[in-house]
């Protein structure tokens, strides 16, 4: 339906040729505009109703004091309900360990959080589908296990900041919401994002469109293409000074796979853009030491190398046995 | 009344500082809302979202931003 409505409007409204290049880009442009800010109305309030159920004061009750791996499990899942904002990750960090969990978990947290974000989802799942969407989630929740694991298994208690242990926690009691109150914070939250994306996803989708009108395959393959055995480690490369650009920058990587560029190096890109966030470390550097904020964003970096490498694998195995 | 806003340097957390001052005003209150970054006054209170919003000692606001409307009334309850 949202197709016929953009054929509508680039072909007859405005009267482009629809085989022209021009009148392809266009009604990719209208196409994908309408769809992503349907999705993102939808999903993201569906998300902020979900999570006015998890606030991270009951997080914390719900992981109590538990150990590796099933913390690191239950730390990763409710990263992504929790609502978080990087301002609140020194408290959330402090308060954490205050109730005894061990900071193998609690970086668990703080990886996923960032990583599975609604609008993330959305771009991924109006440009490329919920299979795609899935296997990114997925694929976060893992990151998130994993690199929490290994920061556990490092024993790196030292190189947080001393006066953290010190601190005590007062009780509270959560005060549950009405309905009312989680509609208002849920309407406002969606207003707020979309308030906040909407000229990115505009560049990102027009940029797009161009390059799916313009730009010709063979440039793709060239430099990204599975020829290229560096495409994953520069992909993420670029991709860490580019964080909380998820709404511009998954639109044209959509454009770049229909060109040839592989699906692993594209999830590399898309996880690196927001799993290596740079404000939270520069926040977190107030409760740990620089040695493991670099520690921390190493294991990202190589993890999500990884993940990319991985992924190129199986989906060219995949494409294989399909033939 | 004894108001604090606890807030780190983010938008939303200074959002909820000014909407917090405007809805005082609106009611011509001499109360003042002061700001506080200090981790462990928060979480002596057992939250650990920001921005919050105490008055009273009591936690109103954690995690979110209310209207001015909403706050009117918090402060009304407590004035």
């Amino acid at each position: 339906m949202l197709k016929a409505l953009a054929d509508l409007i680039v072909y007859r409204l405005f009267g482009v040729a629809a085989d022209s290049r021009l009148g392809d880009s266009l009604d990719f442009f209208f196409y994908d505009t309408m769809k992503i800010f349907l999705l993102l109305l939808v999903i993201i309030f569906a998300v902020a109703i979900i999570r006015s159920f998890f606030p991270p004061e009951r997080a914390r009750k719900l992981l109590g004091n538990r150990r590796e791996y099933v913390g690191n499990f239950l730390a990763a899942l409710l990263g992504i309900v929790t609502p978080f904002c990087s301002c609140s990750a020194v408290p959330l960090f402090i308060g954490f360990l205050e109730s005894g969990l061990p900071l193998g978990v609690t970086f668990s947290f703080l990886i996923s959080s960032p990583t599975v974000n609604e609008v993330a989802l959305v771009m991924l799942w109006g440009l490329f589908g919920w299979e795609i969407a899935l296997i990114y989630v997925v694929t976060g929740v893992v990151l998130a296990f994993i690199s929490g694991i290994v920061i556990g298994k490092l024993k790196l208690e030292h190189l947080v900041e001393e006066y953290v242990y010190q601190i005590r926690m007062g009780e509270s009691e959560i005060h549950e919401p009405t309905w009312r109150e989680r509609y208002e914070y849920a309407r406002d939250y969606t207003k707020d994002i979309i308030k906040r994306v909407w000229l990115f996803v505009l560049v990102g989708i027009g940029l797009g469109a161009w390059i799916h009108g313009y730009v010709p395959v063979d440039l793709v393959v060239k430099y990204a293409g599975p020829g290229n055995p560096f495409a994953v480690l520069i992909a993420v490369l670029i991709a860490i000074p580019l964080y909380s650009n998820a709404a511009g920058t998954i639109p044209i990587v959509q454009a770049l796979v229909e060109k040839g560029m592989p699906m692993g190096t594209s999830l590399a890109f898309m996880m690196a853009i927001v799993a290596i966030s740079t404000p939270e470390m520069i926040i977190l550097r107030k409760v740990i030491k620089p040695k493991m904020i670099a520690i921390f964003a190493g294991i990202i970096s190589v993890s999500i190398i990884f993940i990319g490498y991985l992924f190129n694998f199986i989906f060219a195995r995949m494409a294989f046995l399909i033939k | 009344m004894e108001i604090k806003v606890w807030g780190q340097d983010c938008s939303y957390c200074k959002k909820l500082f000014y909407s917090a001052t405007e809805a005082l005003a609106d009611l011509n209150l001499s109360a003042e809302v002061e700001w506080v970054e200090d981790v462990k006054e928060i979480l002596s209170h057992g939250v650990m979202s920001s921005p919050a919003m105490v008055v009273n000692g009591k936690v109103k606001v954690a995690g979110r931003v209310p209207s001015r409307a909403v706050l009117r009334k918090m402060f009304e309850e407590e004035k």
